[in-house]
């Protein structure tokens, strides 16, 4: 396929010259998958050889769009409707997510659109339905964006899944991924089921460099204050900024600080994850039509929609990941051959060395990422489930066919089986369920016993499970919504405290019908709205070039005078951490012992070997009391010193401390419950469910321990088990730290040594519990009883 | 604490730390809500599958006070059984340990809005909609002083989530037994006006009793219900 003429003349008259990928795109045959940095024109792209194609429309659904955020399928709605309108083309374009009307839905079933813009989400559902053959037989293409974001997730997964099926359903279609520059691009095709890669040309090297500050970085905290006044200026001096900061709290309390600075009221907006929808939308029409010179934001604007006029990007705190820090700096694009300016701001010490180092990995083009595992078999459950709904279906032909999608190319037969009978009998060993089986097997074909099954697996449809959320409102009729917070947050709060929510201080009032009111209190000292989802880690590569940094003295040329002065003298009074060494330190400080530990495996490993090791500690009556871990590093403290690490790195006996121990542990319950509302053990609470507050539902802790109990070979723990081990638990990480510093080097210090001082500072300790819970709950209600007179 | 000593309605009783509440001058066990069969009738009405080892779950504990107690007496507080059907559908092991447990004892099944009707020929012991008899025990809080269940009273101390007792000057309500229970919050307004004023006591490993704040609407509203999956 060429670029036909009147499509040409009309690039000619927006006075565009086509790039080169987009013409490669339309020329190619098969499934293709473009990476191009943002800016690139990549949606455009994706789209021209459907709008060749549907110069004359053949009738029936032809294009498919997929996308991430809901926000995108409506702001590609926009944008095709010009080149669409110039061409003449008589044509239907339509959105279908969440936020469609119940109405349009149904006609869609129908009548389908030409182009169909949608997410991984809405698609399942979709797919779900007994008219989705009649829907989707007629597909010709499909567009998957923004698809390296998709492929970190289980969202992803599920969108393969659904790939296959269409593939199925359509034969002959062909997929179009488009993605931001990744590490893996060949890893990403096989992912989408194998595709030509197109690489654009990935534009001139960025303009990034560290902020210059008149003051040095903290020693430790995460706020990135200290550097307010240079981030105003830099903000003055460009046209639009956005300001990423790691998490939704410090993204609060920066903008906070940020304003109370800003003297010459430039107009400066906060865009995160937890503000209503309302709040959000506000700041995005304002950035969109120009109005704002800056925003301070979250993740939640690392996808989405172009805003043409950002000429500088400003990343507050460590990136924890090259990979990432490279995409948010392609957000300053407003021209796509001009360089992308972009400055990072180092909250603290060891994070200056952390951005040196990815600096020096952007320079060197060397991305990071963890490769994905297999897809996840509770997805895949889901998947058998509403397949069930659509249509009877035959087991061999459906192993087939997930067999298709990237994520299960190397699914085994007993993996397939294992999740069929869970669909189908809950996979118990105790087999209670024959009579009420969930899928029937009948002459060879599986079904659904009863039908109306179907409508409550459909209401669980999606793979992204979040923590229960209360939505924040300004007390009185018609009171503003202001965002959610988590529920755990909001039951620690009693009326009178006040916490920082969508930039203001506000005083917590009650709970209503599960809304938390809350009223303005502008002078109040804040509590900070905690988040306790996934802390991003420090990536592997990443961590292991800050590692190799700090231990090559050669390379300190690099860093800051103060930075490299540290270093010094740590060098001097104990050791550097470098590559292959595990370093460890135990000194006394106010009376206590301290073990440090320089791991360099992310915080979320640390924390789990933090939890490993104080378990034998306790074993070897070394009395451990808490520990504090971050991203670089571990510190424990105890009664009695560390004097030999090597038996506490023992592997068979942290192997063995993951197995029986940390099973019963609160992370565990978490992915868990994520994994069980997944595969469709239990239902999401829906809004209209939680109101009515019936005592009838309970804790899926209770199906966790009960499983664990009666029937620990069942499949959700197995899958609990290989989730927490990526996830949170992240016990992979742990074993690579082993493998790759097979030294140990401990030394016995007579005080703080420089390197650690900084751990001493900061927050985040955890005290280790023992008996501590049971005990902290007598010492609670004693008190309260005192305080009430009865005791 | 195993148990936490009262009196209530002129009788001296034990909440237990388990949930099961004892009569030392009958040698009662009385439990409430153990919603026995609630998996098999959530399957046979096309809902989830949830582990079906609930009832097994709820009659080892069941055992234990049981072993722990030697009553001349158990009395069941309503909703014994999920439904009728369920308690109909009771797995033979599940029924034959009632019966071990009921050997040498008087047992009693207070109907429930679960299972009002009189209960399977199967099972051990007898059924009544109420009992008065020195205390008056019914399934929902009535006309006071009574001993009820129904409501599945629950609370938060030290930041973790626990059934509990509420002992107020008209109503006893004790908790749920049952293993697959929710729980309704001990501050939620419909157990505030039942018992505005009084004592709570926490189950777990241990019986702690916590002093229930003094009811007011806002306190009422104050924190939010902890009812659901999570």
């Amino acid at each position: 396929m060429s670029l036909p003429p009147e499509i040409a003349d009309w690039f000619a008259r927006q006075g565009w010259q086509p790039h080169a990928h987009q013409i490669d795109l339309l020329e190619a045959r098969g499934d293709s998958l473009l990476i191009a940095p943002t800016g690139g024109g990549k949606t455009l792209a994706g789209f021209l050889p459907s709008l060749v194609d549907l110069r004359d429309p053949p009738g029936g659904l032809h294009t498919l769009y997929v996308s991430p955020l809901k926000a995108l399928t409506a702001d590609i709605a926009r944008n095709l409707a010009r080149p669409v309108a110039d061409l003449g083309l008589r044509l239907r374009i339509e959105d279908r997510t969440g936020d469609t009307r119940p109405a349009q839905r149904a006609r869609q079933r129908v009548d389908p659109p030409d182009i169909l813009l949608t997410t991984p989400e809405s698609l399942a559902l979709m797919l779900s339905y007994e008219q989705a053959p009649q829907i989707f037989g007629s597909l010709r293409r499909i567009v998957l964006d923004e698809l390296h974001a998709l492929a970190e997730s289980r969202r992803g997964d599920q969108l393969m899944l659904c790939l296959a099926r269409l593939r199925q359903l359509a034969p002959g279609l062909s997929v179009t991924g488009l993605s931001a520059t990744v590490e893996d691009p060949a890893g990403l095709a096989r992912f989408m089921g194998g595709a030509r890669i197109i690489h654009a040309d990935p534009g001139p090297d960025p303009d990034i460099a560290m902020l210059a500050t008149a003051r040095p970085a903290p020693w430790a905290g995460g706020g990135g204050h200290y550097a307010i006044p240079e981030i105003l200026a830099q903000v003055k001096a460009a046209t639009t900024t956005i300001i990423f900061i790691n998490t939704r709290a410090q993204a609060e309390l920066f903008f906070q600080a940020l304003w109370a600075a800003n003297e010459e009221n430039l107009p400066i907006g906060l865009h995160h994850g937890s503000l209503s929808r309302e709040a959000r939308q506000r700041v995005e029409t304002a950035m969109a039509a120009g109005q704002l010179r800056a925003v301070v934001a979250t993740g939640s604007l690392d996808l989405g929609i172009d805003w043409g006029a950002v000429d500088l990007v400003i990343q507050v705190g460590a990136p924890r990941n090259v990979k990432r820090l490279v995409q948010r700096i392609g957000r300053a694009n407003h021209r796509y051959n001009a360089p992308s300016r972009a400055r990072i701001v180092p909250a603290n010490r060891f994070e200056v060395i952390e951005c040196v180092a990815a600096l020096q990995a952007v320079s060197a083009r060397d991305l990071d990422g963890d490769p994905r595992g297999p897809g996840p078999l509770d997805v895949l459950c889901q998947h058998i489930l509403l397949t069930a709904c659509a249509a009877p279906f035959r087991a061999d032909a459906l192993f087939d066919e997930v067999r298709r999608a990237g994520p299960y190319r190397d699914l085994s037969r007993d993996d397939f089986d294992a999740c069929l009978d869970f669909a189908a009998t809950g996979g118990y060993a105790l087999r209670a369920y024959d009579r009420w089986q969930r899928l029937m097997l009948r002459d060879g074909v599986w079904r659904l016993r009863d039908p109306r099954a179907a409508r409550d697996l459909r209401m669980n449809v999606g793979t992204i499970v979040e923590a229960e959320m209360l939505k924040v409102r300004m007390r009185g009729r018609g009171g503003a919504p202001l965002g959610e917070v988590e529920e755990a947050f909001a039951a620690s709060l009693e009326p009178g405290d006040t916490f920082l929510i969508g930039g203001q201080t506000v005083r917590y009032e009650g709970l209503r019908e599960m809304v938390v009111e809350v009223t303005r209190q502008p002078t109040r000292q804040p509590k900070i709205a905690v988040f306790s989802g996934l802390k991003l880690a420090t990536s592997t590569q990443l961590s292991h070039r800050v590692q190799a940094l700090i231990g090559d003295p050669a390379g300190h040329d690099s860093l800051p005078r103060d930075t490299r002065d540290w270093l010094a003298l740590q060098a001097g009074v104990s050791a550097l951490p470098r590559k292959g060494v595990l370093v460890s330190e135990s000194f006394s400080h106010q009376g206590r012992w301290h073990f440090v530990l320089y791991g360099f495996a992310g915080r979320n490993a640390l924390q789990t070997l933090g939890l490993l090791m104080t378990r034998m500690m306790e074993m070897a009556g070394l009395g451990p009391l808490g520990f504090l871990a971050t991203d670089y590093a571990l510190l424990v403290w105890s009664v009695d010193p560390v004097t030999d690490p090597a038996p506490l790195l023992d592997r068979a006996g942290l192997r063995e401390g993951l197995g029986d121990w940390l099973a019963g542990n609160a992370v565990m319950k978490r992915t868990f419950r994520t994994v069980a509302t997944v595969a469709g053990l239990i239902h999401r609470n829906l809004p209209g469910q939680r109101k009515s507050g019936r005592q009838a539902t309970f804790s899926s802790d209770i199906l966790y321990d009960t499983l664990r109990r009666f029937d620990p070979g069942h499949l959700l723990l197995r899958i609990t088990a290989d989730e927490a081990r990526r996830g949170l638990v992240d016990f992979d990480r742990i074993e690579d730290m082993l493998d790759s510093s097979p030294r140990l080097d401990h030394r016995m210090q007579h005080r703080v040594t420089p390197l650690a001082a900084p751990l001493m500072l900061e927050v985040g300790r955890v005290p280790i519990a023992g008996q501590g819970r049971e005990r902290l709950a007598e010492e609670e209600a004693a008190a309260l009883m005192v305080e009430a007179g009865l005791a | 604490m195993t148990a936490h000593h009262f009196d209530f309605d002129g009788h001296h009783l034990q909440a237990r730390a388990s949930g099961a509440l004892f009569w030392p001058a009958r040698r009662w066990l009385i439990v409430a809500d153990l919603h026995l069969g609630k998996s098999e009738r959530i399957a046979r009405r096309g809902g989830t599958l949830l582990p079906p080892y609930e009832a097994q779950a709820t009659m080892q504990r069941l055992a234990e006070e049981v072993a722990a107690t030697d009553p001349a007496g158990i009395v069941s507080l309503g909703d014994g059984f999920d439904d009728n059907a369920a308690a109909d559908a009771l797995p033979d092991a599940v029924l034959s340990g009632l019966h071990d447990l009921a050997r040498g004892r008087d047992w009693l099944w207070i109907g429930g809005n679960h299972d009002p009707a009189p209960l399977s020929a199967r099972l051990p012991g007898r059924c009544l909609p109420e009992l008065a008899d020195g205390l008056v025990l019914r399934h929902a809080a009535g006309t006071g002083p009574d001993v009820s269940g129904h409501y599945h009273p629950c609370l938060r101390l030290a930041g973790a989530r626990r059934r509990c007792f509420l002992i107020g000057t008209d109503h006893l309500i004790l908790p749920a037994f049952g293993a697959y229970t929710g729980g309704l919050c001990a501050t939620d307004p419909v157990l505030r006006r039942l018992v505005p004023s009084g004592l709570a006591v926490a189950c777990g490993s241990r019986a702690l009793p916590v002093p229930l704040p003094r009811a007011d609407a806002r306190a009422a509203s104050a924190r939010p219900r902890m009812l659901r999956w999570r």
